[in-house]
């Protein structure tokens, strides 16, 4: 394809990628830099004849408003809003690192600064749910495809039930289930024989909740590819591998297994990029005291009352970018050399 | 079809069964239950006596003589206005699909039947941009966007959700076009078709089941989103899924909080229509798409 005709049929496409990620990634580096105006202060004596003068500071909100209006970016900050107490925090952590009393004690004081701790849940989240939704998913696929055929329509989609169901509201679903009103919250309190029983007031408890709720929504995932993938499994070879004596583990394991590989692949690098971006079930969950993630960072920082704090929102971006970039270097070196050898 | 190969001992048949009750179960029921319970009072669906209350309401009979209500139906879309986030989400979801199908198919189309290098680099550029949560580009869009004026408005929130849903949408369409044989443009291009006559008479008849894999997916992107059109529309131009973010906060003090299980059963029937709809092609689309690897 000529390079004129292949540029006249990429080219919507393109731009709209160049407009609207390419550009907005410059953007919000240079938004990271930058720091919102002070509010204006002014310092007023009053005098009085007799009693002396009183110095008051006020707002002046007129001329903050100005301010903020002539220079919307805010003040140049470099990479101070990088190096502050929410975001990378680098005083804190040598402060941490030079009078530590050991490891625990430096373990639980960096997780108190916001990034450390929003990064321990995403990255935790990822390592948990990843794995466990795709093991799950395969069984599920593997238990589907022995339903009589009549069934398979059915069942199939009361199994996406989970993964169709709009992230914010399938934890909030299961928020409401497992408040301590609610049918599955009052399960586990008589389970357990207690009566205070929440999973919100622990950070334990939210953490395995809100991890059960990501291998719940991301298991149809999984399940969906391995199933359309157990479909093509080539029956002469199961048949072959059967009269060989292989059993049934090994004919899963030798025959079903490899020639599902490339799905493996597939799925592994959509949920870990899904994962990777957890936001919503927090919000569902109502669950920021106790789990936070990169992405619910930026939100915080954006869905303020009073200023959006766009500096902090746009470092924690750029910081959040840059962890993704080398989660996903492997892949993309991996992709590149398929792509090459002509693949895919 | 009992032939040796799927031929099972009972004892495997019956754990596989078991377990795929056990999972059903656990897919299905919580929305079963929430769409039950959306019929009932608050003291009901959340009740500190007992859950059969949720299942029989007996607070429901109690106070309004049925033993469903539809209040909570009638709070959401009549009382707090649902019914203009749902126009919103409608036009968006549709819009979007609408656009992006058009770009990605042309775009895929390109980079599956170009030789050159440069395709790789899109396909990679597209691979990390796909892997960078849609968030962290908000907050690159909000000043600009208020500068520039257009913030708050439904088109703008139309096209951002066109660029974030790109990446995804080239690589599935790319994959599909790599099935289909090269023979079938090419010969359309010795007969002597433009390219584009090529794509219009000989691919678009048949490209028709990767379309619809792909377009479901951009559609429950658009319709699902909370972050972009949470953060970058007005309140009015609300979508569902922030409108019941909103909620949250909002009514659970006033103890209208069955306005929002109405609204997250409101929200989540549209999606099983059309699943129920297209089912067929989800499945023998990833089969045939991008699943190949």
């Amino acid at each position: 394809m000529p390079h004129s005709t292949f540029f006249r049929f990429m080219g919507p496409s393109l731009v709209a990628i160049f407009l609207f990620i390419a550009l907005p990634i410059v953007s919000i580096f240079v938004q990271s830099l930058h720091i919102e105006h002070p509010q204006v202060i002014v310092v007023s004596e009053t005098c009085q004849p007799f009693g002396g003068c009183v110095e008051t500071t006020s707002v002046n909100a007129a001329a903050t408003a100005e301010l903020r209006a002539a220079q919307p970016l805010g003040q140049f900050n470099g990479f101070g809003t990088y190096l502050d107490r929410n975001h990378l925090a680098v005083a804190e952590l040598g402060t941490i690192l030079s009078d530590t009393t050991g490891m625990s004690d430096a373990i639980s004081r960096i997780y108190n600064l916001p990034l450390y701790r929003a990064l321990a849940f995403t990255i935790a989240y990822t390592a948990v749910v990843t794995p466990l939704a795709m093991i799950l998913g395969f069984l599920i696929a593997l238990a589907v495809n022995t339903v009589p055929q009549i069934l398979k329509g059915p069942v199939v989609f009361f199994s996406l039930v989970p993964m169709l169901i709009t992230p914010l509201v399938g934890a909030l679903i299961l928020y409401w289930m497992l408040n301590v009103e609610g049918i599955l919250g009052t399960a586990i309190q008589s389970l357990f024989n207690d009566p205070d029983l929440s999973t919100r007031t622990s950070a334990p408890l939210t953490w395995a909740t809100l991890m059960t709720y990501g291998i719940w929504t991301n298991a149809p995932f999984s399940f969906i590819v391995f199933y359309a993938g157990l479909q093509a499994v080539p029956r002469e070879t199961l048949e072959a591998a059967m009269i060989d004596g292989a059993n049934r583990v090994d004919r899963i394991r030798f025959v079903v297994l490899p020639s599902i590989r490339p799905l493996v692949f597939f799925v592994l690098l959509v949920q870990l990029m899904d994962n990777f971006r957890v936001f919503e079930p927090i919000i569902s969950f109502n669950a920021a005291s106790n789990a936070t993630s990169l992405s619910y960072l930026i939100y915080s920082s954006l869905n303020t009352q009073t200023t959006q704090l766009f500096g902090s929102a746009a470092a924690t971006s750029v910081i959040t970018i840059g962890f993704i970039t080398v989660l996903i270097i492997p892949v993309l070196l991996r992709v590149s050399r398929e792509l090459l050898a002509g693949k895919t | 079809m009992a032939d040796a190969v799927h031929r099972r001992p009972p004892i495997v048949a019956f754990t596989a069964m078991a377990f795929v009750l056990f999972w059903l179960v656990i897919a299905a029921f919580p929305f079963a239950w929430t769409v039950w319970g959306s019929f009932k009072v608050q003291s009901d669906f959340f009740s500190r006596d007992s859950w059969w209350n949720a299942v029989v309401g007996a607070n429901t009979m109690r106070l309004t003589d049925s033993p469903f209500t539809n209040a909570g139906y009638y709070g959401a879309w009549v009382t707090t206005e649902f019914w203009r986030a749902a126009l919103n989400t409608a036009i968006i979801a549709i819009s979007v699909t609408v656009i992006s199908m058009t770009l990605g198919t042309l775009g895929g189309y390109a980079l599956a039947r170009s030789t050159y290098r440069y395709r790789f680099v899109i396909l990679v550029a597209a691979l990390f941009f796909r892997a960078m949560p849609d968030i962290t580009l908000v907050s690159g869009y909000l000043l600009p966007f208020f500068q520039l004026n257009i913030w708050g408005y439904l088109p703008t929130a139309i096209i951002v959700l066109v660029a974030l849903n790109q990446p995804f949408t080239l690589w599935m369409m790319y994959s599909f076009f790599q099935g289909i044989p090269r023979d079938l443009d090419e010969s359309a291009l010795v007969d002597g078709c433009t390219r584009f006559q090529a794509f219009r008479l000989a691919i678009m008849p048949v490209m028709w089941p990767g379309v619809i894999t792909t377009g479901l997916f951009s559609f429950l992107l658009a319709y699902n989103d909370f972050s972009v059109s949470g953060l970058i529309l007005t309140e009015r131009n609300q979508t569902m899924v922030p409108k019941i973010a909103s909620y949250l906060g909002k009514i659970q003090s006033d103890g209208n909080i069955m306005f929002a299980v109405a609204a997250v059963v409101s929200v989540t029937l549209p999606i099983f229509l059309l699943v129920m709809f297209f089912q067929r092609y989800l499945v023998s689309g990833l089969t045939a798409g991008a699943v190949k690897g």
